[in-house]
């Protein structure tokens, strides 16, 4: 329930220069921000065989479908997605994997700090999030050591996600 | 109310506790307490001197699989089989939020029929408790992916050993020692390496087996591990820690090992090594296979 409001309102407080994304149908309105692939949180991996590694865009859809789809029962997290606009998260998601791992695509998304801001996420939670991320990729054969390529970009995310 | 000394003692233990207690645990309630977090192996293992790490060699790391906002704990048991003696280790440490760990272990040299060799009655054991602390102070090795700067911590460890007597007729000066040592772990990710170096500043003797101190002072030692992670549950690698060599009657060599730890899942991790922990009073080449089971939560 606390998550919740906390949710509610963190939309509430989000301003920046209108640019409108190409939303997805089901998608809920958000406040305008400015949009940034800075706000995707690290530059891309310098690695011209990573977006292959992972089977480009369609692996990459597999990958965060079925994060997603782990995340939102797994009891450790699953009350963090509850107010979440999952629609929104898949399609920001796969941008934002995309462009990471040097794809071609942009991220359209919200920073880490405003997106994660007031969901009192723990490391625990972050951590729980990571084994998801593992699954999803071994389900869809990544090889291991390219996996850590991705990780180590989202690792240093923490410092804007963890917030208590 | 008079206090006698006793009681003085006790309650400036209970206070300092308490003290020590209230920094680590801040203000949060008791109910924000949380069990474990940590991602698999990142706790480490329990090195032969109990505290989180390699297997020879101490890590930045806190054992037990809490985070910043719980409390965890490992137990270890361990053992070399080495040509002309056996080691056993065993022990426990818990680790407060990721940041403080404490630990006990038992360690014991078993010369089994080798002790008629060296004058000592058949199946004679070397022996001795080792009572360590660690304090993370800065860096996080796990997260900080997008800089070089590494996690530290900085380490004392209590060692005691028994048959002093018979330690100072070696030639050691003391049965008893500290060990302070600093360490500084990274994960590579994007290599899949783990790196580690610790520098100790240590007089012991065989890390303490055979006492402490004797022909030299104590002075500092450098150790190295290095890892490569082939999946998110094995690590193989391989660790190298300098020595002193401070007993005139036989000589000392570092210790090395090459290994593989394995978590089975969150709360057991079994490593296995091959490791050369070279002359060992007066007997040379003292090469075998080293096994550690480590639970916890």
């Amino acid at each position: 329930m606390y998550r919740l409001c906390i949710a509610a309102l963190a939309g509430t407080c989000l301003t920046g220069t209108l640019a409108m994304a190409d939303t997805l149908p089901g998608e809920l309105p958000v406040d305008p921000y400015e949009v940034s692939n800075a706000n995707a949180g690290a530059e891309p991996v310098d690695n011209p065989d990573m977006f292959a590694a992972f089977h480009g865009q369609a692996g990459i859809d597999r990958i965060v479908d079925d994060l997603v789809d782990r995340v939102t029962v797994d009891p450790r997290i699953e009350e963090i997605f509850r107010a979440s606009d999952l629609v929104r998260l898949r399609r920001t998601l796969k941008e934002q994997f995309c462009y990471l791992l040097d794809g071609p695509c942009d991220y359209t998304g919200r920073d880490m700090v405003a997106a994660h801001k007031d969901q009192g996420i723990t490391t625990r939670e972050f951590n729980a999030l990571v084994e998801s991320l593992q699954f999803a990729m071994d389900t869809e054969g990544v090889p291991f050591a390219m996996q850590n390529k991705l990780i180590a970009k989202l690792a240093p995310m923490k410092r804007d996600v963890v917030t208590r | 109310m008079a206090l006698t000394p006793l009681s003085l003692l006790t309650r400036n233990t209970i206070l300092c506790c308490t003290t020590a207690w209230l920094c680590v645990a801040g203000p949060s309630n008791a109910d924000d307490i949380e069990p474990g977090g940590k991602l698999l192996l990142t706790r480490g293992i329990s090195s032969v001197d109990g505290s989180g790490g390699g297997g020879i060699v101490p890590w930045a790391l806190i054992t037990g699989n809490e985070t910043d906002r719980g409390i965890g704990a490992t137990a270890h048991l361990t053992s070399v089989i080495l040509p002309d003696f056996d080691v056993i280790s065993y022990g426990a440490g818990i680790g407060l939020r990721d940041r403080l760990e404490f630990s006990y272990t038992h360690q014991a040299l078993d010369t089994g029929s080798t002790g008629p060799k060296l004058g000592l009655p058949d199946g004679y054991t070397f022996s001795q408790d080792i009572v360590a602390m660690k304090v993370r102070v800065a860096g996080d090795a796990i997260y900080d992916q997008d800089t070089w700067m590494p996690q530290v911590a900085i380490g004392a460890v209590y060692k005691q050993a028994d048959h002093g007597s018979l330690l100072s007729a070696l030639g050691a000066e003391d049965d008893s020692g500290v060990e302070f040592y600093v360490s500084a772990t990274k994960l590579l990710l994007a290599q899949s390496l783990l790196l580690g170096g610790t520098l100790r500043y240590t007089d012991a003797n065989q890390n303490g087996l055979l006492g402490f101190g004797g022909t030299s002072e104590a002075s500092i030692y450098p150790e190295v591990s290095l890892g490569y992670m082939l999946s998110k549950r094995l690590i193989v690698g391989g660790e190298y820690r300098a020595k002193p060599d401070n007993l005139a009657f036989a000589e000392e060599d570092a210790w090395l090992d090459l290994f593989a730890a394995y978590a089975i899942n969150k709360e057991m991790t079994v490593s296995a090594a091959y490791a050369d922990l070279g002359s060992i009073a007066t007997f040379d080449e003292q090469r075998g296979l080293y096994l550690s089971l480590q639970v916890g939560f």
